[in-house]
């Protein structure tokens, strides 16, 4: 299945990605023909199949209510390109 | 003078237990090895000059942050990022007093079977240089197979533990889903993703799986293990079923040289004592490819939503927030996250998800059906891990779609959560060939004792040709 080049902008712009011209064009080819190959999938008559999230039998998992150490304010910041007092500081919205 | 190429990590336990050698001389053996021949193979993305811990030095794939060490997922977006905390891994590492030799290159995200996806170029198989390791734990296997490292860990989505252990002459382990600890793993897709050794010998991958396995209380996806991890000792298959599934075993795209070391191997199954029979899993190895590569990539598109220039990693972009997020993942992403993050994000947005992330989740429930019919005939089923051997670098990377193929017999039994043990088998074209033991969830043990079998009888010699 052939994806356009306005469903590959908009995609783009859905996942945060700055593509350039090059890359939309490459890009688009390259995933029509990788959707070509995983749209294979539809092959299959599966109205009655109950779907796999996760391949282990856990539900509702929960940790006990105890507090435990957490990163200090210093560590949390520590790979931060940019920080205001204890905010992380960035462009305008 | 240590001889690094030849020498097992339990070997290596060895000296230090008869004090022939402590872990910090043994840290050392390998740091100097790597100034001999890491130029060459490019294992390695970071090293670590102070040996921390008695114990065998041991390297981590660089996707396992480690406190204070660059860990980049092999990625221009985490240049730099030093975490403040270690995975689980790391520190079970860390107290079993293994000192961390460094950390090893990896296609990006862990995305790709050549480790050619790095930000930071390519890693080169020990075995022929101008061959790929395999990927995406590439770096991890050229360490131990080049003698850079005695064992190593990696992880493995969609066969990047098993396919460059195949690739490399190693023993590699495919854990079972939930039986060891993500905290602290770069995340690519989280229904799949498990970390695991590349060892020299199975009964290394013993011991190193014996270390990292178990329930973690900071990852609420991993569950305490059935039974204790045994050190296999038995040489003989006797009373053990073994299936060969057709599909996995005849697969287009299998070169003959990989048939015919994996149909002496099963062969051999038969002198050791075992039960072989064939068997068949009709849809898995057909489906599971385009299952994965639906999977996979709608994880990753949501898992690396993260990397936003805000928190951690460069930032670039003039202008308003939207901008600068655009631009920080543009310039930070190499080709093949791009290509996953759209293709995930295409598969997960609305008008589509029923017809591919949904009805690929279907298609994981016929794979788990099959592989549990499979499994209710047979103890182990047995196929080549990978279809060919290793392939030149440059040879897959102008055509995704084939560089994807590499990981076609890999890939069913990981949708199946089921645990994969690859170990070497012979050689065709004067390069290893890989040989996958797959078994129910769980059954490390059982996998640990037929592949020690087999490795005995095989008697494969994990030292490249051409170093020794």
């Amino acid at each position: 299945m052939a994806i356009t080049r306005d469903e590959v902008l908009h995609v783009a712009r859905l996942a945060r990605l700055a593509l350039t011209d090059e890359e939309v064009e490459r890009l688009g080819s390259q995933l029509s023909a990788i959707l070509e190959a995983v749209g294979k999938v539809a092959e299959l008559d599966l109205a009655d199949v109950e779907p796999t999230s996760h391949p282990l039998d856990l539900a509702n998992v929960s940790a006990d209510d105890e507090s435990r150490p957490s990163l200090s304010a210093d560590e949390v910041f520590a790979n931060a390109p940019d920080r205001e007092d204890d905010f992380f500081r960035v462009p305008p919205a | 003078m240590t001889d690094t190429l030849r020498l097992t990590a339990e070997e290596a336990m060895g000296l230090i237990e008869r004090s022939e050698a402590s872990g910090a001389e043994l840290h050392r053996a390998y740091l100097d090895a790597i100034g001999e021949r890491d130029g060459e193979l490019h294992a390695y993305l970071t090293t670590v000059e102070a040996a921390e811990g008695a114990g065998v030095p041991i390297a981590l794939k660089d996707v396992i942050s480690t406190k204070g060490v660059e860990t980049t997922a092999g990625s221009k977006i985490l240049a730099g990022y030093k975490p403040v905390f270690d995975s689980t891994v790391a520190a079970c590492c860390k107290e079993a007093g293994l000192p961390l030799i460094g950390k090893t290159n990896l296609d990006e995200f862990a995305m790709g079977s050549s480790t050619e996806n790095s930000a930071y170029g390519p890693t080169r198989n020990p075995w022929d240089p101008e061959r790929v390791p395999g990927g995406s734990s590439g770096g991890s296997a050229a360490a131990v197979a080049g003698g850079l490292a005695p064992w190593a860990l990696g992880s493995d989505t969609g066969g990047s533990i098993k396919q460059p252990a195949a690739l490399c002459g190693l023993v590699g382990l495919r854990p079972t889903y939930g039986t060891v600890s993500r905290y602290g793993i770069v995340a690519f897709a989280s229904s799949l993703d498990q970390v695991g050794p590349l060892t020299k010998t199975v009964r290394d991958a013993a011991f190193l799986y014996r270390i990292i396995a178990g329930r973690d209380p900071l990852d609420s996806t991993t569950v305490d293990l059935p039974e204790p991890v045994e050190l296999p000792e038995t040489e003989d298959l006797k009373g053990l079923r073994i299936g060969v599934p057709r599909e996995l075993n005849e697969a287009e795209g299998i070169e003959p040289g990989v048939s015919e070391a994996v149909q002496r191997a099963i062969e051999l199954c038969r002198e050791l004592g075992a039960e072989v029979g064939e068997t068949t899993l009709p849809r898995s190895v057909e489906f599971g490819m385009p299952c994965y590569y639906l999977i996979a990539p709608s994880e990753a598109s949501s898992n690396l939503a993260r990397y936003d220039g805000v928190r951690y990693g460069p930032r670039s972009g003039k202008g308003d927030i939207r901008e600068m997020y655009m631009q920080t993942r543009d310039e930070g992403f190499g080709d093949e996250p791009k290509r996953r993050i759209m293709l995930g994000t295409y598969a997960l947005s609305a008008g589509y998800y029923d017809a591919f992330y949904g009805q690929a989740q279907k298609v994981r429930t016929v794979i788990r059906d099959e592989f549990a019919a499979a499994l209710e005939q047979f103890d182990v089923l047995i196929s080549p891990t990978s279809p060919t051997v290793a392939f030149p670098l440059g040879a897959k990377t102008e055509n995704p779609l084939a560089m994807y193929l590499s990981d076609v017999l890999a890939i069913p039994p990981n949708m199946a959560g089921l645990p994969g043990l690859s170990i070497p088998c012979g050689l065709s074209e004067g390069l290893p060939v890989g040989l996958q033991l797959i078994g129910p969830q769980f059954s490390e043990n059982l996998l640990f004792r037929t592949g020690h079998a087999l490795e005995r009888a095989i008697g494969f010699d994990f030292v490249p040709e051409r170093l020794r």
